[in-house]
């Protein structure tokens, strides 16, 4: 047993694949996840965004083995995980409040990990090292956790996971306690991090800024359910629902009827006028009603013309873009984004715009949600 | 809580708890220390008539062997105790977290039924258990497990038994508290790092319970050692306690002075204990908390 310890945590540095497939976590009868299929490649960051009560945490406590699903299978590398506790599963995870252990030092705390595997006392401390080297904190290693500033509890919670080098890194909303500038420091921190250990890593989040920087996909998450899992910018760039294209990013909605579908798609919107926009990724016919969703900057304001007609409201500039809000006919908000040029202002409230799209390409149609 | 003045308002809190604090503080001095001292005053008379001053009833306490097995065996019965109600109170207090709501509130209803209850009614409760016709012998010789009744009452054990029972709430209740206050994610993330049931407890549960044992710990010894009527009813006449001891001293043989400086001897030797108690407890404070 010891022996075969000693030789699982001395192997190469790099991660597994997980494979989460069909799981499905019920209590009563509420899907806290709902048939969930992930394949997530080894030494890829995968981030699960979606609304609080999603079941981001559920997943992660799933893939962790503090959960056992109620159906559906979890794989790392080419082992069935379903059974298995937590102690064997050899997943590394960060807590949102760190969980460190407040009786230890620093350096007990990472090393708590190799102590529990049965490495050898020298080697504890070689590692132990190592990872105070890599989060920046060895001239504190004897300090204990109270006596640390959020960033450093953040980072050697990261360090105590990392240090058995785990087979998967689970991340809990890390980044919740921490006050902005300091996210983003610990979000490239830790991506840094990640990159050089090569860890295969989940990160739960519901902040949709952080799941696109940091993630190489990302799962979008709705009630349980998974809406979409592509790169962050496929998921920005051509959301496959609704749920996508307002929860991630913002898009202004426009109710109308599809009219023409030839490869592109025609909407008559209901405040009048036509609009082109791609083809939509659920299927619809000609006749069916329909959201169009356009984002804030896929969007332009001109004084006359063909286009939505609307009456500015408020013109913000803000440094590289101005922002326009537009109060359409039948009152509506639309959010505009645009470029600005040096010396450019904001159009004065009350003035009257048309509001065009930049292009067909950029706009997305969802069925309307049957009311 | 060392209070460091760092604005100009906090002297006025002080002085407001100062002044609360003064009816409880006159109560203390009029019924606790003042007879304390008219306690020590009489411990110091050489005679039963109290006419001379002098040291001779320490002095004879402490070159009496008699006398000092009496002490030992107090202070050893409080350990016991202490122990029993660490041993039974820890797991109790653990299960009592990871169960479902309305079995806690059983739980802490069964835990709290001897605080509830009279010690009179408790101890005589005991003897109807422990007794040769008791509820224990009778079973046992109804299933035949024994053939002649078995002395449980007027033990050692049976006065362990008993006390530790009714001393329960003292342990359970700081240990619960402690056990709320430890993060369940800290089990976790035990686990999460490879750690098995046993060495989660061992390595985090325990030592962040500490205060809380040290609380409860304390708490028993001193109510164990103190109590008066349970000693005595399930201990019976061939077990001497101090209680006992400096009650009989007082009572029957009237020797006053005596009395009272067995009282002196037993609170100094307690405070030792308890002081001891209370150092483990400040060290594992720092420990938990730091
Ligand atoms: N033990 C449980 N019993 C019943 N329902 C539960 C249980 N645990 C979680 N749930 C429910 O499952 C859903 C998902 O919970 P989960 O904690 O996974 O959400 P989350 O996505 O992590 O949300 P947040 O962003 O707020 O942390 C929630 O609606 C929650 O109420
Ligand atoms: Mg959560």
């Amino acid at each position: 047993m010891q022996g075969f310890r000693r030789r699982m945590t001395a192997a190469p540095s790099t991660g597994q694949s997980l494979v989460i497939d069909a799981v499905t976590q019920r209590y009563g009868a509420f899907f806290a996840v709902d048939h969930v299929s992930l394949d997530i490649k080894a030494g890829e960051l995968v981030a699960l965004l979606g609304p609080s009560g999603c079941g981001k945490t559920t997943l992660l406590r799933i893939i962790a083995g503090f959960i056992l699903q109620s159906e559906g299978h979890v794989v790392i590398g080419d082992r069935l995980m379903d059974g298995l506790p937590p102690n064997r599963r050899e997943v590394g995870i960060v807590f949102q409040n760190y969980a460190l252990f407040p009786h230890m030092t620093i350096a007990d705390n990472i090393a708590y990990g190799l102590a529990a595997r049965g490495v050898a006392a020298d080697e504890q401390k070689t590692r132990v090292k190592d990872m105070l080297a890599l989060i920046k904190l060895d001239h504190i290693a004897d300090r204990f956790p109270k006596q640390l500033s959020g960033g450093q509890q953040q980072r050697v919670a990261l360090a105590r996971a990392l240090a058995v080098k785990p087979n998967i890194l689970l991340l809990d909303e890390p980044f919740a306690a921490l006050d902005k500038n300091l996210r983003l420091d610990m979000q490239i921190e830790i991506k840094r991090i990640q990159r050089l250990a090569g860890t295969t890593a989940v990160l739960v989040t519901h902040d949709q800024e952080e799941a696109l920087s940091m993630a190489d996909r990302v799962a979008v998450l709705n009630a349980g359910r998974l809406e979409q899992y592509a790169p962050p910018t496929e998921v920005y760039d051509a959301p496959k629902s609704l749920f996508v294209n307002t929860f991630v990013g913002t898009a202004n909605t426009l109710p109308g009827k599809v009219v023409a579908l030839n490869g592109e798609a025609t909407v008559a919107l209901d405040i009048g006028g036509d609009i082109k926009t791609r083809a939509p990724t659920v299927p619809v016919a000609v006749g069916d009603r329909v959201t169009v969703c356009m984002r804030p900057e896929h969007l332009r304001l001109a004084d006359s013309g063909e286009g939505i007609a609307g009456i500015v409201e408020m013109g913000l500039p803000l440094g590289p873009s101005i922002v326009h809000e537009v109060r359409t006919a039948d009152g509506r908000a639309l959010k505009v984004t645009e470029p600005r040029a040096a010396g450019a202002q904001p159009r004065a409230p009350g003035s009257a715009v048309r509001v065009r799209t930049v292009g067909a390409n950029v706009i997305s149609i969802f069925p309307a949600a049957a009311a | 809580m060392a209070a460091t003045p760092t604005t100009q308002n906090l002297p006025t809190v002080t002085a407001y708890e100062l002044k609360l604090a003064w009816p409880l503080g006159a109560f203390f001095i009029v019924f606790f220390l003042a007879p304390l001292v008219l306690l020590f005053i009489v411990s110091l008379y050489t005679d039963t008539t109290m006419t001379h001053f002098g040291l001779t009833q320490y002095a004879k306490f402490l070159l009496d062997p008699f006398s000092l097995k009496v002490l030992g065996a107090t202070l050893w019965l409080g350990v016991e105790v202490t122990a029993l109600c660490l041993l039974l109170g820890f797991p109790l207090a653990y299960v009592y977290l990871r169960v479902p709501g309305w079995a806690q509130s059983v739980l802490i209803l069964i835990v709290l039924l001897p605080l509830l209850t009279s010690v009179v009614v408790r101890t005589f409760a005991w003897i109807v258990i422990l007794g040769r016709q008791g509820i224990i012998n009778t079973a046992l010789l109804e299933l035949g497990l024994i053939d002649s009744p078995l002395r449980l009452l007027y033990t050692e054990g049976g006065v362990i038994v008993a006390l530790a029972q009714v001393q329960m709430p003292l342990m359970v209740l700081p240990l619960i508290t402690a056990l709320t206050r430890i993060d369940p994610n800290l089990a976790d993330a035990s686990a999460a790092l490879g750690a098995g049931a046993w060495r989660t407890f061992w390595k985090v549960t325990l030592p962040l319970t500490l205060p809380g044992v040290i609380a409860g710990c304390l708490l028993t010894y001193a109510a164990a050692l103190s109590a008066f009527i349970t000693q005595t009813l399930v201990g019976g006449g061939q077990m001497l306690f101090m209680p006992m001891y400096l009650y009989q001293q007082a009572s029957t043989l009237n020797n006053w002075p005596f009395a009272a400086a067995i009282s002196f001897i037993f609170l100094v030797a307690v405070f030792a204990v308890i002081t001891v108690f209370n150092m483990l407890g400040k060290i594992s404070q720092g420990y938990a908390n730091a």
